[in-house]
């Protein structure tokens, strides 16, 4: 028989989530948001009680996950970094910079270092187009980033670790 | 109702408002080329995506191309279906189609009998003029059904059957733009998801994507071996569509064929499922009267109704779905796995073998019978009682490759013993037929009169629910019948809130049972082919000398010689099953 391990105040928690939308299937997307701030990305273990708490099937709702952009099944890192790909910091050379995280980190856009550390995403403008290119990681904001500056940036959180 | 008058192709049409485009042209003959679409008359399934745009038409004072499928009929208008302009956008489409789809026609399983090689040959596509990235995605070789996702043009069939028709919700459309894909939630391999094999997502798939295991090389395997004695058992509705495979028209009975072709190409023994279905009467038709005379004295804690059990992928349903339910069902086993039981006890000792030396080889219209002849609880010491299932289509491959001319075949009758049934066992290939024939032995068995007329037309029939009362001597007996897993699930529902009227329940999981299951020659759409089946199984019924199980004489025989009484000791070590809750299970840590 299959099982699905998940501690029991998580499942509390989103068996919770799903109350607090009636249980309703025709609220799938809105139960998957408060969950996915809740616990930071949706395993399929989540899905599956979300699947199970809204009587609907888990195909459905990994097929609505895997759909929306929004949603993921990648934990984000200790350390989420976004790159600003909007047009002031496209022009200005954001995907070089975009493409120096991703050979350093040695992850596609949407994936998380095997350690947990990094998460690597990109964003369209965070209203700072006159520091183009921006960075941002966790909440601290990086302007005019070079390709250069990449390598000190994630050195910067790795002697945290 | 309100009238519309068109023309299509310089024919006038009178139709009711809100026909489609689509069904107005069929009406008067002309056949719009269709891909995604797809209607089952008198079934729940209705595929229109609208997604394809095959279908499209060119309708007068529009700019844009119609999809005929999807577009209402408006009084006065003029639609054209094959200007250049038309055939054009279809050639364009069908190309775009085909440069994400391997080339790999000449070793598809499908070849022949797809749908989207066929409107690609109509359309006399002979170059693709895109070239681009071809999708890639994980296969899976489950034991009854195979997916190879690169064959998949997200039409969607599959989508419907699984979720609309059949309720199991397996299958979804995942991930977006050219990456989507219909597969199991986390592209998990079906095995390991709620699917029940039933089958239906392969018998609308217009294209190889979706396909039944091939088991045909283990059986030739078999018969090769010189140390093993092979025996094979043909299910009853196999007979009644396996002529479609060789150009019969559907409806053809082709029995004695059917057993000379098999005798052909190598088995040992030749045996009818049909006589285990006759025993399976024997032991179902004793637990429902043994469960009725409970519940007449009184007795609060018996389960009526008793569901039927020979359907592999009803079982699959009940244990993913209904869990709380598993004691309601028939223990009896499948007719499959009574056969195959009694063949490795009865047979192989009349034979003086061991049971490891026999090789029981089963030809049924269904995919979720080779999961069923997998389960562990149906094999003793690792020795499977069914060791390979193989399905209608299969045996027509394997009749062609012995190159056999089928069309010449002389009739032949079954081996004895196991190869003697009655019209009882025949009918239980198609739905209504396994209570009809529960109710000719029921019903002599528990009054004691001779049941003057056999043919019980009340429960015939091709409605998704049906129900009938029968008389036995005074004492009603209500009777439901479904057909199809989301017929099922509703008179389920029923059950569990205590609302349920009926005594005894018939389910099948494919639509028409047996005749329409997984693992027949693929109807097209045309649900009229399976209504000619029925029409055949009751016919074959209709011809027997014996219609009652209880009367087949090597079925009596055997009670006598080994088994004893239906229901008894040996009966239940031999025919009879248990059911396992298969509900995932969140386990809290």
């Amino acid at each position: 028989m299959a099982s699905i391990k998940l501690a029991p105040s998580k499942v509390e928690k989103l068996k919770e989530i799903c109350k607090k939308f009636n249980n309703d299937k025709g609220e799938l997307i809105n139960v998957l948001h408060a969950a996915q701030e809740t616990f930071g990305y949706l395993p399929a273990e989540v899905q599956e009680i979300v699947a199970e708490e809204l009587n609907v099937s888990v195909a459905h709702v990994h097929g609505v996950v895997s759909f929306y952009s929004f949603f993921t099944m990648i934990p984000k890192g200790e350390y989420p970094i976004s790159i600003c790909m909007g047009t002031a910091c496209y022009v200005r050379g954001a995907e070089k910079v975009l493409d120096e995280f991703k050979k350093l980190l040695n992850i596609k856009v949407g994936e998380t270092t095997p350690d947990g550390a990094f998460s690597l995403n990109s964003l369209r403008c965070v209203g700072a187009c006159g520091l183009a290119p921006v960075v941002t990681v966790k909440e601290k904001v990086y302007g005019r980033v070079a390709v250069e500056d990449v390598k000190g940036i994630i050195e910067e959180y790795k002697s945290l670790e | 109702m309100d009238k519309i008058k068109l023309t299509i192709d310089d024919t006038q049409v009178v139709v009711e408002k809100g026909t489609t485009v689509l069904d107005a042209a069929k009406s008067v003959g002309i056949d719009i080329p269709t891909l995604c679409y797809l209607k089952l008359e008198d079934t729940a399934f209705e595929n229109t995506p609208g997604g394809c745009r095959m279908c499209v038409v060119e309708v007068d004072g529009r700019r844009n191309l119609a999809p005929s499928c999807k577009t209402p009929c408006d009084d006065g208008m003029l639609v054209k279906t094959h200007t250049p302009r038309v055939v054009n956008a279809r050639r364009t489409v069908m190309e775009l189609i085909l440069s994400d789809h391997p080339f790999e026609c000449l070793v598809c399983t499908k070849s022949g009998k797809c749908d989207l090689q066929t409107l690609a040959q109509d359309l006399g596509i002979r170059e693709i003029h895109y070239e681009g990235e071809k999708s890639t995605y994980k296969g899976d070789e489950s034991p009854g059904i195979v997916r190879e996702p690169e064959k998949c043009i997200m039409c969607r069939r599959c989508e419907t059957a699984c979720n609309d028709v059949q309720t199991v919700g397996t299958l979804s459309a995942l991930y977006r733009g050219f990456g989507s894909i219909v597969a199991p939630a986390f592209e998990m391999d079906l095995d390991h998801s709620n699917c029940t094999f039933c089958g239906q997502c392969v018998s609308v798939c217009p294209t190889g994507a979706l396909i039944e295991r091939d088991n045909t090389w283990k059986v030739i395997e078999a018969i090769m071996n010189p140390k093993k004695t092979v025996v094979v058992q043909t299910a009853p509705a196999v007979r009644a569509a396996l002529g479609e495979e060789f150009g019969y028209d559907a409806g053809t009975l082709v029995t004695g064929k059917m057993v000379t072709a098999l005798r052909k190409i190598g088995f040992d023994y030749v045996f009818d499922t049909d006589f285990a279905a006759d025993l399976t009467i024997m032991e179902e038709g004793t637990e429902l009267l043994g469960r009725l005379n409970k519940y007449l004295k009184g007795d609060k804690e018996v389960k009526l109704p008793m569901l039927t059990s020979c359907c592999p992928g009803w079982v699959n349903f009940f244990e993913y779905h209904f869990p709380d339910m598993l004691d309601i069902p028939s223990t009896a086993k499948s007719p499959q796995q009574m056969f195959g039981a009694i063949a490795k006890s009865y047979f192989a000792e009349q034979l003086n073998i061991k049971r490891e030396d026999m090789v029981v080889v089963s030809v049924m219209p269904c995919l979720a019978k080779k999961y069923e002849a997998a389960r562990p609880e149906f094999a003793v010491n690792g020795d499977p009682d069914v060791n390979v299932s193989i399905t209608t289509r299969e045996l027509a491959q394997m009749i062609k490759s012995a190159n056999l001319n089928f069309d010449a075949l002389k009739d032949d009758d079954f081996d004895r013993p196991l190869g003697e049934s009655t019209g009882a066992g025949v009918i239980f290939g198609t739905t209504g037929g396994v209570i009809e024939a529960a109710v000719r032995s029921a019903y002599e068995l528990h009054t004691g009169k001779n049941l003057e007329k056999v043919d019980f037309h009340e429960l015939r029939g091709f409605d998704g629910i049906r129900s009938a009362t029968i008389d036995f001597d005074g004492l009603p007996i209500n009777i439901g019948i479904a057909h199809g897993l989301g017929n099922a699930r509703k008179l389920l529902e029923e059950i569990q809130e205590g609302k349920s009227q009926f005594h005894a329940i018939e389910i099948m999981a494919c639509p028409g049972g047996c005749i329409g299951g997984g693992g027949q020659p693929y109807h097209h759409g045309d649900i009229g082919i399976l209504k000619k089946r029925q029409k055949a199984i009751y016919q074959e019924d209709a011809g027997k000398p014996i219609r009652k199980s209880h009367e087949n004489p090597y079925i009596q025989k055997l009670y006598k010689e080994y088994l004893g009484e239906p229901c008894g000791e040996k009966s239940h070590e031999l025919l009879h099953t248990n059911y396992f809750d298969k509900k995932k299970k969140i386990v809290i840590e």
